[in-house]
């Protein structure tokens, strides 16, 4: 016997017509719509007209009048040489924190998704430094990489001098270590979920047809988890990019004498210190456009045919 | 794989783990010496050196309690609102069919990849000098009231329940947000705390945002008192390593707790949804 339960059928009003079957989903919906709008759309055009105006600090509800001023903030942004040193600096900043991340992330969380006993403590000890603020695991490694500190004792001669974090030419890469090192666990996790999607016959038949370990992990493991790949690059260079606390804290607000200043602190003190936001903003503008067009090489160059 | 590489990968991994560690473990033995002792043995315990002043010296410079409690009001804000308006979106973008529908989960994954730099001025300029809520507990929260990456893991979880629960509730007359709240929410409890986990850690660990808009030493959460202490007053203290070192154990303590105690809600899959879509 079969009971064919119909839906009662509803009146097909107008709003039905405009909203879609259930028009309650754009209701739930609207307080978040609402949020995006408020706090991503509207700042970020917002962001883009502050860089073309003359634009400063006024009292609340005080009228001033902010003429264009067309690319006046970007050339005076770009004549500043601690701008531009501050963009090769995140330069530097990512060619070593990304491809580093990339290699140690797919390498442990391979090892780590084969492994049997331990597998719980292991898996938190490489999220532990993820999950922490940044502000606390900071004042830890200053203690470790201070001119006198552990490394440096374990270190002996080898220590460069000076220290880690007041040379110019160190400061920039310990920070790329220390949030290679801080991250890491993250995208250990995503490779995790992608290394799941991987089906186990691929690797029975590539060790069938001879292949070793490491010649498994290059022709399975490596094109079976790009698109996870891609998205490691993605997030680690947008995040990379938006660097800020680490060298306001570790090396004392970019130093030394400028070796580890990111565009967005020197948009901190142009902005904000120095009261001048729509300089800030230009640098703003910039740093994004330079980013979007890193992630889209690295989507051309990683991404596969797909 | 032969036994001896898999006892050789093991070997590695627990390096790697105690390479991750050892910075924590020297945060706790720093935090409790009298007198830093930077060299190898200060990594060891030694009674002789023990001490609890350091978190008495920090709590006299910034008020560790009132620092819990702001970043406690800030993250138990970003919660509520993540948890109420995540679960609704979540679920109309699972379960119900609504013009916008494609647009609203595009721009929930678009807004994951927004860069926080573009947006540092014109927020500033929106809440702090426009809206008037700097050194406000609203300014502070309202960038983060709701976590997108959350929004995207309720879908997924929503998603995965059958269809005829929902049909069969709606038969019986339910509205459509008795569904949600009866019927879906508590079949979706494990997605809760995973996005708890995920929530509570943005706001507790931000730095930036609550640095930006809060001058008034009352109303800072933690991260950013400690990290004024930093990079102001440390140099004037008689032992600024341990008492530095005791506040960012106080910072740290309540999310490694969280996270080693719920650590089985915090797994790959979740969290590549989330981020994947």
């Amino acid at each position: 016997m079969t009971t064919l339960i119909e839906n009662p059928p509803r009146p097909v009003g107008r709003t039905r017509r405009i909203f879609g079957r259930n028009p309650l989903g754009l209701l739930f919906s609207a307080p978040y719509l609402v949020f995006v709008i408020a706090v991503f759309a509207y700042p970020l055009i917002y962001s883009v007209w502050i860089s073309f105006h003359d634009f400063f600090f006024t009292a609340p509800g005080f009228e001033a009048d902010r003429p264009f001023v067309g690319l006046t903030n970007y050339l005076t942004a770009f004549q500043d040489p601690a701008v531009i040193r501050s963009f090769g600096n995140v330069g530097v900043f990512l060619l070593i924190n990304v491809p580093l991340t990339v290699v140690l992330s797919l390498l442990l969380a391979s090892g780590l998704n084969r492994i049997v006993h331990f597998r719980t403590f292991l898996r938190v000890a490489y999220y532990v430094p993820y999950v922490t603020a940044s502000v606390a695991v900071v004042a830890i490694w200053l203690f470790l990489f201070n001119g006198d500190g552990l490394v440096n004792a374990v270190l002996g001669p080898l220590a460069p001098d000076p220290s880690w974090l007041i040379n110019s030419a160190w400061a920039m890469p310990t920070i790329a270590f220390f949030v290679t090192w801080k991250q890491l666990g993250f995208y250990i996790l995503l490779y995790l979920a992608a290394l799941q999607g991987i089906p186990k016959e691929l690797y029975e038949s590539a060790s069938t047809d001879g292949a070793g370990p490491i010649r498994s992990f290059f022709s399975v493991t490596v094109p079976g988890v790009r698109p996870a790949t891609v998205l490691v690059l993605l997030v680690s260079t947008v995040t990379g990019a938006n660097l800020f606390t680490e060298p306001y804290l570790l090396t004392g607000g970019g130093g030394p004498d400028g070796a580890s200043a990111s565009p967005v602190l020197i948009m901190y003190q142009k902005g904000l210190q120095q009261g001048q936001p729509d300089v800030a903003a230009a640098i703003g503008v910039v740093l994004v456009i330079l980013v979007l067009g890193v992630a889209l090489l690295q989507n051309r160059f990683a991404g596969g045919k797909d | 794989m032969s036994r001896f590489q898999k006892i050789l990968r093991g070997i590695v991994l627990f390096i790697g783990a105690v390479a991750f560690l050892f910075p924590f473990y020297y945060m706790i033995i720093g935090s409790l010496q009298t007198a830093p002792d930077p060299t190898i043995a200060g990594a060891f315990p030694n009674p002789a050196n023990v001490t609890t002043e350091n978190y008495t010296a920090i709590n006299e410079r910034i008020n560790l309690f009132q620092g819990l409690l702001n970043s406690g009001i800030f993250t138990g804000g970003v919660l509520l609102g993540t948890l109420v308006f995540g679960v609704l979106v979540g679920y109309a973008l699972a379960v119900l069919q609504w013009r916008g529908r494609g647009v609203t989960f595009a721009l929930a994954l678009l807004v994951q990849v927004v860069p926080f730099q573009l947006l540092m001025i014109p927020l500033y300029v929106l809440i702090a000098r426009d809206y008037g809520l700097s050194d406000n507990y609203l300014g502070m929260i309202l960038p983060f009231a709701i976590n997108s990456t959350a929004v995207i893991i309720f879908r997924q979880y929503f998603l995965q329940l059958p269809k005829e629960l929902f049909e069969a509730a709606r038969i019986d007359g339910a509205g459509e947000f008795a569904v949600l709240r009866r019927v879906a929410l508590p079949l979706v409890r494990p997605a809760l705390i995973t996005v708890v986990l995920l929530t509570f850690i943005g706001p507790w660990n931000e730095f930036l945002w609550p640095f930006l808009i809060t001058k008034e030493a009352g109303l800072q959460p933690l991260a950013v008192s400690l990290a004024n202490y930093i990079s102001n007053v440390a140099a004037t203290a008689a032992n600024p390593f341990g008492a530095t070192l005791a506040g960012a154990a106080v910072l740290a303590g309540p999310v490694v707790i969280l996270f080693i105690v719920f650590q089985r809600y915090f797994i790959s899959t979740d969290i590549g949804s989330g981020v994947k879509g």
